[in-house]
């Protein structure tokens, strides 16, 4: 910051007054600068929050003016109370699991095999990336193609060595070709993270252990895992706070069904919000999602990523 | 400097303003030509014949009357919905819009959006069918004319009834059951069913529920909110009973219904023999799959042995226009131009829409839905969609409890009891 002003005419001020005038102006020039972004952010971002948390303590279908049947927490005992709210939790706590145990792994063992010099390096990295560049609802439809039950790609396939699988109209197979789906969409992501991360650690490093006797997996294990922990820590980061919002796939895919087997919070609030009209209900909904990822956010930027953060310009007393 | 931040937010508010200072009311022009008016028309019409007819009709009205002008906004059903409920959200309501009638309907005129037109439509009134203009009438008060009325039955496949032994449509509910046993032991897949989307699956207990109970039941449910009487307990245990003879098409908890593996499109190709859907299955049939021509029958939902409803009850529902708290008058003369019975015969004979007008059966053309026609007809009684005709969060709970018991996820008794607890907590 006071890198700022000092350019090549900047001249020494003498006298306290005027300084104190210098400053006065450029506050106000900040606060011009700020200001655009600044209104946005409350338009757009603040005020719909604090709508949402305001309409969840009221019995509202949405009609009229502003909502006036108050019945304080009632919409949020009501939520917790239901089968389909706490399914949406047991959701969201399975598809966090397998995305951090299973789909990050597999972006960074893809990863690291892309960071080797084989043939076609930059078309695969092409290739997996590809998926992550087409829209939420493109997947859906293609997938909904690819897995449907009778003429789908994926059962012709199967069929053709005597399997079958009824994917996406099943709950009990609903989950896992869901998560089949995120999966494709977004390893291709997690990946070039990975290796931009991988592309970062000096090769040194890499060559010393090398040279101390280390073999691959060891390397891997303790040089180059280890500073890759920011990029990890930001990767998984980006896939709860994905999930927690989750919407677009399964709108598409399922809708939350067979029996609600696949739905998710963003769902429910959907269906409740604007099929069955009771916003407030569904106001309710949103603010528990906005709950879960606000206090994970910070939780997790706390305890998790402190180190990642420090000295980093946004954080408290990035001044010193 | 600080003055002219001021401003400069000024000068930001006021071009924001710029164009709402517009006003769409009648505005006195000279003397002795009458004031000018524009209104507003929202449809959902976006598929020929419609989509022209409608523009043709608006064209016609303002030539016929020069001080009017009519803004028209056509979007395509899931975004009418919603930026219909986005607009009634926020207090107002187009002039004139199409409205499926029902509960959604209710819950507009109820926040005091829509005008009641009862005492300007009694020169008309007569010349509409009773089944028709039901949907929108509501303690003896009328808020909407009807463009569209059509109703649910069996559209089947009769090669494949033939296939397995089957020589004419089953009239009572153990016949159908029994056919639909035939229909399995011939290798063929008897029902067709989108489980994904809830409605079509709702079809059955709804008309169970009519059957067995009859129409005063159901109206009685939207009054009492209670739906565990016997009557709707044995409508779902039927449903459960017709399930567990899985009927329906492999994979069909995932199926959509206009998708190219969904209902419509297996019912089209002849993979299933009949559906349960509306009037506009035939062509959906042929949107989606090939389309089954002449092999293509209809027969109506069939009477339950003991039940209390007639077999000639209909289920079904169709679209009107109504208007909007606010509208000038123009608007109302707009609507009953529109439904007049030249002019709506023409979308009658373009098979865009059905006759609501008494003695228009004449003009259906096409033979399956003239079968739909007649039925209306004769009708002795009607009962509008139930996700239609309830509020929202009712209707939305029937599709999803029936859809569980469909899937076996929930029992009759569970299906029942979780309407009934959404209805009474609707009601309070």
């Amino acid at each position: 910051m006071t890198t700022l002003t000092r350019g090549p005419e900047a001249r020494p001020l003498p006298a306290p007054a005027a300084r104190a005038r210098v400053r006065r102006r450029r506050s106000v020039t900040i606060a011009l600068f700020v200001l655009p972004a600044l209104v946005l952010f409350l338009l757009l971002v603040v005020a719909p929050i604090l709508i949402a948390m305001y309409s969840s303590v009221f019995r509202w279908n949405g009609f009229g003016g502003l909502p006036a049947n108050f019945i304080g927490l009632d919409n949020f005992t009501r939520l917790f109370g239901t089968e389909v709210f706490r399914d949406d939790l047991w959701h969201l706590v399975v598809l966090i699991a397998f995305s951090v145990c299973v789909q990050l792994p597999f972006s960074l063992g893809i990863a690291m095999l892309l960071h080797q010099r084989i043939r076609g390096r930059a078309l695969y990295r092409l290739v997996f990336f590809a998926p992550y560049v087409l829209s939420e609802v493109i997947t859906g439809v293609l997938f909904s193609l690819i897995l449907s039950p009778e003429s789908g790609m994926a059962n012709q396939l199967l069929r053709a060595v005597g399997l079958e699988s009824q994917w996406l109209s099943d709950p009990g197979s609903v989950m896992y070709s869901l998560f089949l789906v995120m999966t494709w969409k977004y390893f291709g992501f997690h990946m070039m993270i990975y290796l931009a991360g991988r592309q970062n650690i000096p090769e040194e490093l890499i060559e010393a252990a090398k040279i101390d006797g280390a073999g691959p997996w060891k390397v891997f294990r303790h040089v180059t895992l280890p500073l890759l922990g920011p990029t990890v820590r930001i990767s998984v980061f980006l896939s709860v706070i994905y999930t927690i919002q989750l919407f677009d796939l399964v709108w598409i895919l399922t809708q939350g069904g067979p029996s609600h087997s696949s739905e998710t919070m963003a769902v429910t609030m959907m269906e409740w919000g604007f099929k069955r009209s009771q916003v407030g209900y569904a106001s309710a909904v949103s603010v528990v999602m906005f709950a879960l990822s606000l206090v994970f956010a910070l939780v997790y930027q706390r305890l998790v990523m402190r180190r990642d953060l420090e000295g980093a310009t946004t954080s408290i007393g990035g001044r010193r | 400097m600080k003055r002219s931040v001021v401003l400069i937010a000024a000068a930001v508010l006021l071009a924001g303003c710029g164009n709402s200072g517009e006003a769409a009311g009648p505005q006195q022009s000279q003397a002795g030509s009458p004031a000018k008016v524009t209104f507003e028309w929202w449809h959902l019409s976006t598929t020929e014949p419609l989509k022209s007819i409608y523009a043709k009709r608006a064209k016609e009205y303002m030539a016929e009357h020069p001080n009017v002008t009519i803004k028209m906004t056509v979007l395509e059903n899931d975004a009418y919905k919603s930026k219909l409920t986005t607009v009634t959200q926020s207090g107002k309501a187009p002039d004139v819009f199409a409205t499926w009638g029902g509960g959604v309907l209710k819950q507009q005129i109820d926040a005091g959006l829509v005008k009641d037109v009862t005492g300007d439509v009694g020169d008309v009134i007569g010349g509409f069918t009773p089944a028709a203009l039901s949907a929108y009438q509501f303690d003896g008060k009328t808020y909407a004319l009807p463009t569209d009325i059509g109703m649910v039955g069996f559209w089947y496949n009769k090669k494949l009834f033939a296939k397995a032994g089957i020589s004419e449509p089953p009239a009572t509910w153990s016949a159908f059951l029994d056919d639909v046993r035939k229909l399995k032991s011939a290798g063929v897949t008897p029902i067709a069913l989108a489980g994904k989307e809830k409605w079509p699956g709702h079809y059955y207990w709804a008309y169970l529920a009519m059957r067995i109970g009859g129409l005063p039941a159901l109206q009685q449910a939207a009054a009492d909110h209670d739906f565990t009487k016997p009557d709707f307990l044995a409508a779902a245990q039927q449903v459960k009973a017709l399930a567990d003879l899985q009927p329906f098409q492999n994979g069909f908890k995932g199926a959509a219904y206009s998708t190219p593996d969904g209902q419509a499109a297996t019912m089209g190709d002849g993979k299933a023999a009949m559906e349960l859907m509306g009037q506009w299955a035939p062509s959906v049939q042929k949107d989606a799959g090939k389309g089954l021509g002449d092999d293509l029958g209809f027969f109506p939902f069939p009477a339950v042995e003991g039940g209390k409803g007639a077999v000639t009850d209909a289920f079904g529902g169709g679209g009107g226009m109504a208007l909007g708290a606010q509208a000038p008058g123009e608007a109302l003369d707009f609507v009953k131009f529109l439904t007049e019975k030249t002019n709506h015969s023409e979308a009658v004979t373009a098979g865009a829409v059905l006759p609501v007008l008494k003695g228009e059966e004449s003009a259906v053309k096409d033979p399956n839905l003239k079968v739909v026609a007649d039925a209306l007809a004769s009708a002795t009684g009607f009962q509008l969609f139930l996700d239609q005709a309830y509020p929202p969060a009712v209707g939305q709970e029937v599709n999803d409890a029936v859809a569980q018991v469909i899937n076996g996820a929930k029992t009759p008794e569970q299906a029942v009891q979780s309407i009934t607890e959404v209805a009474k907590s609707e009601s309070e």
